[in-house]
């Protein structure tokens, strides 16, 4: 059995399971985030009077942070209520930041566990050997009424990736790349595993990116074996007992890629899909109206501090409007201190509170017809932050510090010590 | 839940994501009536003009991939979609579907047998799709058993009701 389908029986009371089978698991825990109303409405529509375990369900409000209108403000406060009255015990209010993040800063998230949130990007707990995955609001409500739901044991992809990544290339670049080799679709209903030395090398940070993005090519699941580095994490957050389960020897991938990033080129996703990556190169005189850095698969610590030492002392480029939301308060609170944010304040950014911002077209810098984004976050779809005529470019971190002082698509490297290349 | 759907083709392409299906701005939105008007918009903003209530969405592969909204449901069911067949749906979406009683029909090579406005006849048991327009037959995959018990309860929540008042 892969780990991920030892994960499921021990969930599901099995020796074994195996994959296209439909199963009944326990969920660890569950996870509703302000957009998602409907899992409150479904609850009581399913006659739920008594959530199934008020310490394992969290309600986080990070997709309007703070509520830009009033219907978003009165979902907020119905959900403030139910949280009372329900005796839950973890509420996340707008201060609190993107839920896989904030999550992970807690300590709610260990190898092993099957966490389930209404969000798609919950693939980002993969990072940790946790099962984490996105299911609609009603699937979250039988969750609160019951703490199970079904699942389908899904097949497994090997993704295998080596080599040393340039100065410059972040694990942005690597996803961007996979996918377009791969396409969106690669994965759909199965799972993915990332390994590989590039894979051990990535921090915790890096290869939340790579889970999150698993989503995009379809998957349910993803899943790093956890290393001395996860279980370093895990137990610097919290308390936790856990195994680390691992795959048989003689576990059958139902595809395997290996890729060699050496020589990977930062990359571009051209709109309006995530798999039309390509060298940057090939992009460099797309000219850009707003640069976002930010969500929870680009507004971490490390993608700051990026930003911030790409930046420096320039100034953004007078064409441009830079929108930083950082990940958490965590991460807003470090980067004040280690002074990452005055330098992007200094530089012309716009700051606001930590959250999901524009990355769904909600608020905090959505787009006019015509106008063209580059992004730290992960799609690219039509209307995604706005309007149906704007372009999105998803980049990495350093790719969108790069273009916001230059005000069109620009090479990293360029501004980075000791990278290669030599011109803009 | 009846087992043979009747309805005229509406066809959209490939990779149809939950924004297009129903945009962010919209996520607010709590009726199902007020979410129904906002059906495909990012597709196409005269979606619901070429659409009558009872047809079939035909889609190329990957549909409903993005997020995780059920209001991307909720938006085709309420509005009246009676069923959509692709070579494949995601996996989100293809779960809020069965759990809000919506039928979806994987069929591999549907694209290239249907057009917009062709009358379908589908059979959710067997995955049979009859091109009633053309006299062609096309064979989808058949609905797993579980799928079908859930939406011949009309969804998960009438199951669950339905479920807990056996106990």
């Amino acid at each position: 059995m892969h780990a991920i389908e030892k994960i499921l029986a021990r969930a599901s009371g099995k020796k074994e399971v195996r994959a296209g089978e439909i199963i009944q698991a326990k969920v660890d825990f569950a996870e509703v985030n302000d957009l998602y109303l409907q899992s409150i409405k479904s609850f009581y529509e399913m006659k739920g009077t008594k959530v199934w375990d008020p310490n394992k369900i969290a309600f986080i409000l990070d997709h309007y942070a703070p509520a830009p209108s009033i219907q978003s403000a009165a979902n907020q406060k119905s959900m403030r209520e139910f949280v009372k009255e329900q005796g839950i015990k973890y509420l996340f209010d707008i201060n609190a930041g993107v839920c896989h993040q904030v999550m992970v800063e807690e300590g709610i998230v260990w190898p092993g566990m099957i966490l389930i949130a209404t969000d798609s990007h919950t693939t980002t707990h993969g990072a940790f050997g946790a099962l984490g995955t996105g299911v609609g609001a009603t699937d979250l409500a039988t969750i609160m009424l019951t703490g199970e739901l079904w699942f389908k044991v899904p097949d497994v992809i090997k993704i295998e990736i080596n080599g040393k990544l340039q100065t410059g290339v972040m694990a942005k670049d690597v996803v961007l790349h996979i996918l377009s080799e791969l396409g969106t679709d690669v994965a759909v209903y199965k799972a993915i595993e990332y390994t590989g030395s590039t894979v051990r090398d990535m921090s915790i940070s890096e290869r939340m990116v790579l889970c999150n993005m698993a989503v995009e090519m379809g998957a349910k699941t993803s899943y790093i074996i956890p290393d001395e580095k996860t279980i370093e994490y895990v137990k610097s957050r919290a308390d936790y007992e856990f195994d680390i389960l691992e795959t048989d020897e003689d576990y059958k991938y139902s595809a395997e890629y290996i890729f060699n990033v050496d020589n990977l080129e930062p990359q571009v996703a051209l709109p309006h899909s995530v798999d039309n990556g390509v060298d940057i190169q090939k992009t460099l005189e797309i000219k850009v109206d707003q640069v976002f850095i930010g969500t929870c698969t680009g507004g971490r610590l490390e993608d700051l501090e990026i930003a911030a030492e790409i930046i420096g002392d320039n100034k953004i480029h007078k064409d441009i409007r830079l929108v930083v939301i950082p990940a958490s308060k965590e991460v807003l609170e470090k980067s004040i201190e280690k002074g990452y944010i005055m330098t992007l304040v200094k530089a012309g950014a716009t700051i606001t509170s930590p959250g999901c911002g524009p990355c769904l077209g909600t608020h905090q810098g959505l787009l006019a017809p015509g106008e063209v984004c580059a992004t730290t976050s992960s799609r690219n779809f039509p209307g995604r932050m706005g309007s149906t005529e704007a372009d999105i470019y998803l980049v990495s971190p350093a790719t969108a510090a790069a273009i916001a002082i230059n005000g069109k698509i620009t090479d990293p490297r360029y501004y980075i010590k000791n990278a290669k290349v030599e011109n803009k | 839940m009846k087992d043979v759907i009747r309805g005229k083709a509406i066809v959209v392409g490939k990779n149809i994501d939950t924004d297009q299906i129903y945009p962010g701005r919209y996520l607010e939105l709590v009726e199902p009536e007020d979410i129904a008007r906002h059906a495909m918009e990012g597709v196409d903003p005269n979606f619901l003009k070429r659409f009558s209530k009872g047809d079939i969405i035909v889609a190329d592969k990957n549909f409903g991939c993005g997020s995780s909204r059920e209001h991307a449901v909720i938006t085709l069911k309420t509005a009246g979609v009676a069923a959509i067949i692709a070579p494949s749906f995601a996996r989100i979406f293809y779960r809020n579907a069965i759990n809000l009683g919506l039928p979806l029909v994987t069929c591999a090579n549907i694209i290239e047998n249907i057009k917009e406005g062709e009358e379908l006849e589908l059979q959710l048991s067997t995955g049979c799709i009859n091109n009633l327009t053309l006299c062609t037959e096309i064979k989808g995959d058949e609905l797993p058993p579980f799928v079908l018990e859930m939406i011949s309860y009309g969804g998960i929540k009438q199951y669950y009701i339905q479920k807990n008042s056996e106990k």
